[in-house]
């Protein structure tokens, strides 16, 4: 059963011009970490992160590509694959709805080319807005795609991952995703081409343990919630509270799974730099 | 005597008749012989109405019997001359993990495999089979031992999950179990996978990637536990029994999806009832499976096993 609301939308890429789109309801909003009540006009200026703190706020995949892409050069691919229910399992079914209410995408990530300072490239942009980025079917099909198009036309691959981890509602077929993604990139890599990775918040699961894991080089946003185990059900095993800033992206970094923690501002310019590097190669 | 699961309680009320009109029979010496056969195949008759009518919860349970046979079993009853080797090589050896070199039907292969225990010592010391990281690892630098030596891989999945905790994560949970599906997705030599009792999330795929994957007859496979689902989708980890038929996780559900190729029979009431039969059609069905890989070039090998997983769901 497709669900019947899932109708064509308008390609992101279209959406992704226009101003109004990016601009949060309301005037103001309140810092996650600090408190801090910010101006929404300042705040998108200062790449959704806070003034006072430095806290990151989370973006959308359009906020992401905006932020990232050279501006007019994103071409989405795959935006009119629809969600998969292949249960029929009826809350599932409403949790979809409302995903594509609150986060106007058809699924929890966007893909597509573009380019970064005239590079071009491959990326994919997660959208915890749609049911917190769980990977089910369409999630894995797609991001497999990009892979996929990255191989084929020789360019290299950006993947902004966060997710809350395989989405639990499709089952064994949501597991067999990270199967299916990692062997793309198994293709990808033995075509010589680079991938890089940006852990974003949060990044854990059977993302986290798939194709995030796997960058040639990976990089984080600071303080990014990163690993398999969620903290919850590690302190209900341990029976214990976990200590301040475990499975941080600080954390991941000293104990050496991630290369560098890049603060937001710096992000695009560190991606073009590392691309830059990677044009030329001995032939 | 193996523990009797809730749902077996007719049986084993007519076992318990059955030996009460022996032990009269014999200490009064009088001849019981029809009233026992009678009895023994109405027995019989219960045992296998159950056994082909079973739900998905009652799988769950037969896949986690306590004496279901576990990878250590089935090395010793159908791999000849096995060598454990132990360690990953950067940090430790998990005792959740077992891998090593043997003979299969006299071919050298490789064997990996989670560990489960029988009793509470042994799960304590096996840490109920859920790996850590230097256990994915361990499986890795074997893997890529076997391909080095074109050895074919066994693995052998038995696990609710990876290891939550501290340790776990500090020590890259997540990569190991990514490394470890790139490297089988890699790794040029045949793969065949079998699921012996439960498969649960990531740390059942860590050695799930296989150019077959085979399932007993009352396994499960599954995104997380039905317990993980009630608990985190409904609050309520009580509906674990709901949530294991929502989500289609028995052998027979794992193939309908096409995620497994092949379930193999086990004997009446489960592979703890008779470990050496169970064995035997395990061995059988390897075999099989053993041969059509072999007769494949590396070539048609990759690109079956990329084609596999690619058409899982059928997307493309």
């Amino acid at each position: 059963m497709v669900l019947e609301v899932f109708r064509k939308q308008k390609n992101v890429a279209a959406q992704a011009g226009s101003e109004n789109r990016d601009i949060p309801e309301g005037i103001w909003s309140k810092c996650g970490r600090c408190g801090e009540i910010l101006l929404n006009k300042d705040l998108i200026k200062n790449h959704k992160v806070c003034q006072k703190c430095g806290f990151h706020f989370r973006l959308t995949a359009l906020e992401r590509i905006k932020m990232t892409l050279d501006e007019g050069s994103f071409r989405e691919m795959d935006a009119d694959l629809l969600p998969v229910n292949p249960f029929n399992l009826s809350d599932y079914a409403n949790k979809l709805i409302e995903a594509r209410n609150k986060s106007g995408l058809n699924e929890a990530v966007v893909t597509g080319a573009g380019t970064i300072n005239n590079i071009p490239l491959v990326i994919a942009v997660m959208d915890t807005n749609f049911m917190m980025a769980s990977m089910g079917t369409v999630v894995g099909e797609k991001i497999t795609r990009a892979i996929e198009a990255a191989t084929a036309e020789r360019k290299p691959l950006v993947i902004f991952a966060a997710s809350g981890g395989a989405r639990m509602q499709e089952g064994i077929l949501s597991l067999m995703q990270l199967a299916k993604t990692v062997e793309a990139l198994a293709r990808l890599s033995e075509a010589g081409q680079l991938y890089i990775t940006v852990m974003t918040d949060p990044t854990t699961g059977g993302v986290s343990a798939s194709f995030a894991a796997l960058g040639d080089i990976i990089l984080a946003e600071p303080e990014a919630m990163i690993g398999f185990t969620g903290p919850r059900v590690i302190e209900q095993t341990i029976r214990q509270k976990l200590p301040e800033g475990f499975q941080r992206a600080e954390f991941f970094k000293q104990h050496g799974f991630i290369d560098q923690i890049i603060p937001r501002n710096q992000l695009k310019e560190t991606l073009a730099t590392l691309l830059e590097f990677h044009l030329q190669g001995v032939k | 005597m193996a523990a009797t699961l809730e749902f077996e309680k007719p049986i084993q009320e007519l076992e318990n008749k059955i030996n009460e009109l022996r032990s009269f029979s014999r200490d009064k010496g009088i001849d019981l012989s029809n009233e026992i056969t009678t009895l023994e195949k109405r027995a019989m008759e219960v045992r296998e109405s159950i056994y082909s009518n079973l739900n998905s919860w009652q799988h769950v349970l037969i896949s986690r019997h306590p004496e279901r046979p576990n990878t250590y079993d089935y090395i010793n009853y159908i791999i000849k001359d096995f060598i454990e080797l132990h360690g990953d090589r950067c940090f430790g050896d998990d005792p959740a993990v077992v891998g090593g070199i043997g003979r299969f039907n006299s071919r050298a292969v490789t064997v990996i495999g989670h560990l489960k225990g029988k009793n509470t010592k042994e799960n304590l010391a096996r840490n109920f089979g859920m790996a850590h990281p230097e256990g994915f690892r361990k499986g890795m630098r074997l893997m890529k031992q076997a391909e080095k030596f074109k050895r074919p891989v066994i693995c052998f999945i038995d696990t609710p999950g990876a290891n939550p905790g501290i340790g776990a994560e500090e020590r890259g949970q997540f990569e190991a179990i990514a490394r470890s599906i790139l490297t089988m997705a890699a790794l040029k030599t045949p793969i065949i996978t079998v699921v012996i009792g439960e498969g649960a999330s990531g740390g059942a795929l860590a050695f799930g990637v296989g150019d077959r994957i085979l399932m007993q007859e009352h396994t499960i496979y599954s995104v997380i536990s039905p317990e993980g689902y009630a608990s985190i989708l409904w609050k309520d980890s009580s509906r674990a029994r709901e949530a294991a038929e929502a989500i289609r996780i028995t052998a027979s559900d794992i193939l309908d999806l096409g995620v497994a190729d092949k379930i193999i029979p086990e004997p009446l009431g489960g592979a703890h009832r008779d470990p050496k039969a169970a064995a035997d059609l395990l061995g059988e069905a390897l075999a099989d499976s053993l041969d059509e890989l072999l007769e494949l070039s590396l070539e048609d090998l990759m690109s079956c096993r990329y084609e596999k997983f690619r058409t899982i769901g059928n997307l493309k």
